[in-house]
């Protein structure tokens, strides 16, 4: 059993590049092509689906409201037409574009929004996606069991959607572009009769085949799709069950074009360095920040000068020597291409002396003992290692406790249970392209309960006020001041040191000769793979 | 013999509800939520508490079982809490390929087995003993995942007689099996030739040499189906080694199993699904035991007689 | 001292001694042998690409993805499986023994309790035996041995089971019992004896299958913690490397063949020296 790390981002990948102008080249039409994966796909239904490999099929297989141009993480109308939003942020009115169709044949209409969205907001679909709407009117009431249908969303005629928040959101329209905001049409989703995952009806580029449980999924253009030569392949064929090494070497072979899961550590470098290497890697940079959360409601950690002292104490150049290159060291929590990353901070340098003074200093002169968590799939245990080897430098003996993820996560939001926790394998993604996604659930008051994703257990009101303000600016013209707002926030946590930010990992995607299109394509800041974008050479 | 076949029905269906009791309550005492699983990160408290309800897992322990007993009674396995699909559906749909590979595993490992421990047995302390024996050692000492890679590498990677990966054809079959029966070869060899020398040495064989009867009709009259007891007994614990060995087997050659199925189930904690597969690789297990128990009697008189 | 002789006459024996010995010899004495700390990522034990280095120069056995010395590992790591090896398999071979012989003897309604869980035991897939434990329990080296060897016996028990039942059935037996020999009597002069031969050849053909099954779990996240090495876990980390590094793979997969190995021949000896059915029959 051999693990890919990037198997282990089980959640939306959001990716970022530099900036390309690739985007311009003519792509060619037609084609049919072999992606590959190693876990079967758990299901198509957008309310359900939130993993990082069924996240860009979905995204294909249907539309929204809202998406993003290909390759960036600039939000355009889709399925909307055009949209206005009211002065103070409050109503949004949308039009549809008229004469879309489900696969089904029928055409897309206003109420089919409302259904899908209330569809997963519904406790009884039992879908991770409904806290997203909450700033809908009449949430609290569907969640809450008291109503069925959402008094936020109103439908004048079949042509128009009416959204009315109960407070702002400045995220809304990211909101309207992610998966679970997807139209589905409702007699597909009763006709399917619990199976609709495996039965999907949308209005996408793509239109599902065949799927063969356990072996394969066909998906074929959508040829009534409304943007016109888009998408530019014919079909792709989806093989699951394909060990990442196994994939690569077909795909050397050229039985294979795209090796979703992947360049395993171990064939990087051979790849990298092969004739062919530079031509077959797709490596980019993703909204990811690997972090090691430090439980502040633990001794000794309540100590802020421990928590600053161990910042300083990680060789971080080290760790992204053994991950090949695959990253850079980070020194904040948002990632480099995030908008809010703050390019002159330059938080604690590597500096033993500082740090073993440091933690003289907060009554640690001889260290302590501690544990450390990390999920166990290859690389992660090794990079906890060498975590642990960088403490021992500064005399924290650090036993590290490698355990399945549902072991880790179930750890961390357990109080008082995990000190450190090493995020590799689940860390931070963002859901969509926007700083506040990076604080909420992860460093804000609200996540730090039990069963909640702020391991650090860190809670700090006077940040979590500003937090909210600045998502009150939903007001395009203040976006600048939203984005600084935003960034003080993460560079003033840095203070409090609740996390060591350790890298920004890449993302590396492995594609056969004949495939074409810019490399962001294949790395897209919203969906993984573009299915849509991606072309055939001919 | 219908007594004692109604007796062992019984007997196999109080297994399968032990096994079941403990399945259950070994994976409700797992400190990771289910709901927390299906609700991913973004997931609002709220969002997390209205998934358990719908699940069911704010109800009791007991209650819980007993719902779950209750359907599957009706033969219902439930639905997979990630993919919300009938368990059974997935386990139907994925048991063919499984089966398949198992038959074809048994099929290595014995043939090669009872060819290379009776050839052994006969040859005892002479050097194409050494050799077998020694090559058996190889076989059970090697890593499945070694020997996987090993195969792959060598006739499908070099020197492109078998595919890589997939399932359908009988070339496809090829390497799963045996990879998946080289291991267990090794055993029967050994249990092979050490039943054979057992009974070589026995005195009712020792008088029917004297007698001057064949070693060849020794062989397969006299010492060939009392070597084969052990064996049967072992192709029923098999069953529960190779459930193992599949999931190692099925990774490496992308074969579209039921171990695929548990491993991924396992990483999501979808019990639905974990509590199908082990109920499914348990009858199994239970069923080869059985077969195995009925079987023995036929082959060795000395129990018939009970 | 007549086993001891017995043995050494024979060469696969001695061989398979010698080597059962060395291992033994060099997982105590580590600490004298091994050039470095096998826990130490040093620096230049890597490329400047993050790459480990092959053998030669000076890493004589290469180094790990982390930079780390293979050879103090693995002599470090002898002394994990070693520990996993004997005291696991010991246990499991104990209980299966145990057990087989009184349910296969007794037969009747205790014997048939004793049978049923047995068979329960077996029905259960190991697998999510071990990753519950996993969860429930600190993973450490004797967790890992105990939780393989509540594994293991059910095999044995079986095996031993069958084996009784079909002695029990002998003539031989039969006349004792009819002379009215007790049953402590028959079950330790009589049915032991005959059943060593299995218990040895499962002793140590499972000491093979121990460590293997060690490396899965660490495989699990419940073998031996890192950074503590054991063969299987040098593996595990590094199977990936298999194509790029192969001396990553090959060396501890070749010590492991090589324990294993020699297990198998002094325990293949030992069962022809101690079986008495065999002993001065030639």
């Amino acid at each position: 059993m051999f693990k890919s790390w990037l198997r282990n981002t089980t959640m939306a990948t959001v990716v970022a590049l530099a900036p390309f102008s690739a985007m311009a080249q003519a792509a060619s039409q037609g084609g049919d092509i072999v992606v590959t994966y190693k876990d079967d796909i758990t299901t198509l239904d957008p309310a359900i689906g939130y993993d990082w490999v069924n996240w860009s099929m979905i995204k294909s297989l249907y539309s929204r409201l809202m998406d993003y141009e290909p390759g960036t993480p600039n939000l355009v109308p889709s399925l909307a037409e055009s949209f206005t939003v009211s002065p103070d942020g409050m109503t949004y009115t949308f039009k549809l574009r008229k004469g879309v169709k489900f696969s089904n044949g029928r055409e897309v209409v206003a109420s089919d929004v409302k259904y899908s969205i209330e569809r997963a907001v519904d406790p009884k679909t039992q879908g991770p996606g409904a806290g997203f709407f909450g700033a809908i009117k009449g949430f609290e009431d569907v969640t809450g069991g008291k109503a069925t249908t959402l008094s936020g969303i109103e439908t004048p005629d079949a042509g128009t959607v009416v959204f009315n928040l109960s407070r702002p959101d400045a995220t809304f329209l990211h909101v309207l572009a992610i998966n679970f905001a997807s139209v589905v049409p409702k007699e597909a989703v009763e006709a399917a009769a619990g199976d609709f995952g495996k039965k999907p009806v949308g209005s996408g580029t793509f239109v599902l085949k065949d799927w063969t449980i356990g072996q394969q999924l066909v998906f074929e253009k959508n040829p009534n799709y409304y943007v016109k030569d888009v998408p530019h392949i014919d079909k792709f064929t989806v093989e699951v069950g394909q060990e990442p090494l196994v994939a690569l070497l077909r795909l050397q072979k050229g039985e294979v074009d795209i090796a979703g899961d992947g360049i395993p550590p171990a064939k990087f470098l051979e790849i990298k360095n092969s004739a062919d290497g530079a031509k077959m890697i797709v490596d980019g940079a993703q909204l990811h920040t690997g972090y090691v959360t430090l439980n502040t409601k633990i001794k000794p950690f309540d100590n802020v000068k421990v928590r600053q002292a161990l910042n300083m104490a990680i060789n971080k150049d080290r760790i992204t020597r053994i991950l090949n290159g695959r990253a850079t060291p980070a020194n904040q929590p948002l990632p480099p291409l995030m908008p809010g990353y703050d390019k002159s901070f330059t938080g604690y340098a590597y500096d033993v002396a500082k740090a073993k003074a440091l933690l003289a200093e907060a009554g640690y002169p001889n260290g302590f003992e501690t544990t450390l968590f990390s999920t166990n799939t290859d690389p992660q245990p090794r990079i906890a290692q060498a975590i642990q080897q960088d403490l021992a430098a500064v005399g924290v003996k650090a036993e590290v406790r490698a355990l399945a993820q549902a072991n880790v996560i179930s750890a961390g939001g357990t109080e008082g249970e995990a000190p450190m926790i090493w995020s590799g394998g689940m860390a931070w993604i963002a859901d969509f392209p926007d700083a506040s996604n990076f604080y909420g659930p992860i460093l804000g008051c609200a996540g730090a309960v039990p069963g909640g994703w702020n391991w650090s257990w860190y809670c700090n009101k006077d940040l979590d006020a500003r937090a909210v303000a600045a998502d009150s600016m939903s007001d395009p013209a203040k976006s600048a001041e939203r984005t600084a707002t935003w960034s003080k926030i993460f560079t003033d946590i840095m203070a409090d040191a609740p996390w060591i930010p350790v890298i920004n990992e890449r993302r590396v995607v492995a594609k056969s000769l004949r495939m074409g299109g810019a490399d962001n394509i294949y790395i897209d800041p919203t969906r993984v793979i573009n299915y849509d974008a991606i072309y055939v050479t001919k | 013999m219908a007594l004692l076949f109604l007796r062992r029905i019984v007997q196999t269906a109080l297994i399968l509800l032990g096994v079941a009791a403990i399945t259950f309550l070994l994976l409700y005492a797992l400190p990771a939520d289910p709901a927390r699983m299906i609700a991913g990160r973004s997931a609002t408290a709220q969002t997390v508490a209205n998934i358990r309800h719908e699940l069911g897992l704010d109800q009791p322990l007991l209650s819980q079982f007993g719902t779950y007993l209750g359907n599957l009674l009706h033969g219902n396995l439930g639905r997979s809490y990630a993919q919300k699909t009938e368990v059974w559906t997935l386990i139907v749909a994925r048991l063919p390929a499984t089966l398949t590979l198992m038959l074809a595993g048994i099929v290595v490992e014995v043939v090669l087995g009872l060819t290379l421990g009776t050839i052994a047995a006969l040859r005892r302390g002479g050097p194409v003993d050494r050799l077998v024996m020694m090559a058996s050692f190889v076989g059970v000492s090697a890593p499945q995942f070694v020997v996987a890679l090993l195969l792959l590498y060598l006739f499908a990677v070099t020197l492109g007689w078998f595919p890589m990966s997939g399932y359908g054809t009988f070339a496809h079959v090829v390497l799963p099996a045996t990879t998946l029966g080289v291991l267990g070869a090794g055993w029967y060899a050994r249990m092979v030739r050490s039943a054979m020398i057992d009974v070589l040495n026995q005195d009712y064989v020792r008088t029917a040499r004297a007698k001057g009867l064949s070693s060849r009709r020794i062989i397969l009259r006299h010492a060939l189906p009392n070597a084969i007891l052990p064996v049967i007994a072992m192709i029923g614990i098999d069953i529960g080694q190779f459930m193992g060995g599949v999931v190692v087997v099925e990774a490496v050659y992308g074969w579209p199993g039921i171990g695929q199925l548990a491993w991924q189930a396992i990483q999501q904690v979808d019990i639905p699904i974990i509590m199908g597969v082990t109920l499914t690789s348990a009858l199994a297990i239970v069923l080869g035991n059985l077969i195995a128990d009925l079987i023995a009697p036929v082959i060795d008189p000395r129990i018939r007689t009970r | 001292m007549h086993v001891l002789k017995s043995l050494i006459r024979q060469p696969s024996a001695l061989f398979g001694l010698l080597v059962v010995l060395t291992v033994i010899i060099l997982a105590l004495a580590a600490p004298l042998i091994a050039p470095f700390d096998p826990d130490n990522q040093l620096f230049e034990g890597l490329s400047l690409e993050g790459a480990p280095l092959p053998p030669g120069g000076q890493f004589l056995l290469g180094t790990d993805t982390l930079g780390r010395d293979l050879f103090s590992r693995l002599l470090y790591g002898a002394r994990t499986s070693l520990v996993i090896g004997l005291v696991a398999n010991g246990i499991a071979v104990t209980i299966g023994l145990f057990i087989g012989i009184v349910a296969g003897y007794l037969r009747g309604f205790f014997g048939n309790v004793l049978m049923r869980f047995t068979d329960l035991m077996m029905a259960f897939p190991a697998l999510l035996l071990a990753i519950v434990l996993a969860a429930l329990l600190r993973p450490s080296l004797w967790i890992v041995a105990m939780v393989i060897a509540l594994v293991n016996w059910v095999q044995v028990a079986r095996i031993v089971y069958t084996e009784t039942r079909g002695l029990v059935e002998r003539d031989f037996i039969m006349a004792e019992r009819s002379l009215g020999a007790g049953h402590g009597r028959i079950l330790f002069l009589h049915i032991l004896p005959h059943l060593m031969p299995t218990a040895i050849v499962w002793g140590t053909l499972g000491i093979a299958t121990t460590v293997l099954l060690e490396a899965t779990l660490s495989f699990l996240g419940i073998g031996v913690q890192p950074p503590q090495p054991s063969w299987g876990n040098i593996i595990f980390e590094s199977q990936s490397y298999f194509q790029a590094a192969p001396w990553l793979v090959f060396f501890p997969g070749a010590i492991i063949l090589l324990t294993a190995l020699a297990f198998n021949l002094v325990g293949d000896a030992l069962r022809d020296i101690l079986d008495p059915t065999q002993r001065g029959r030639g």
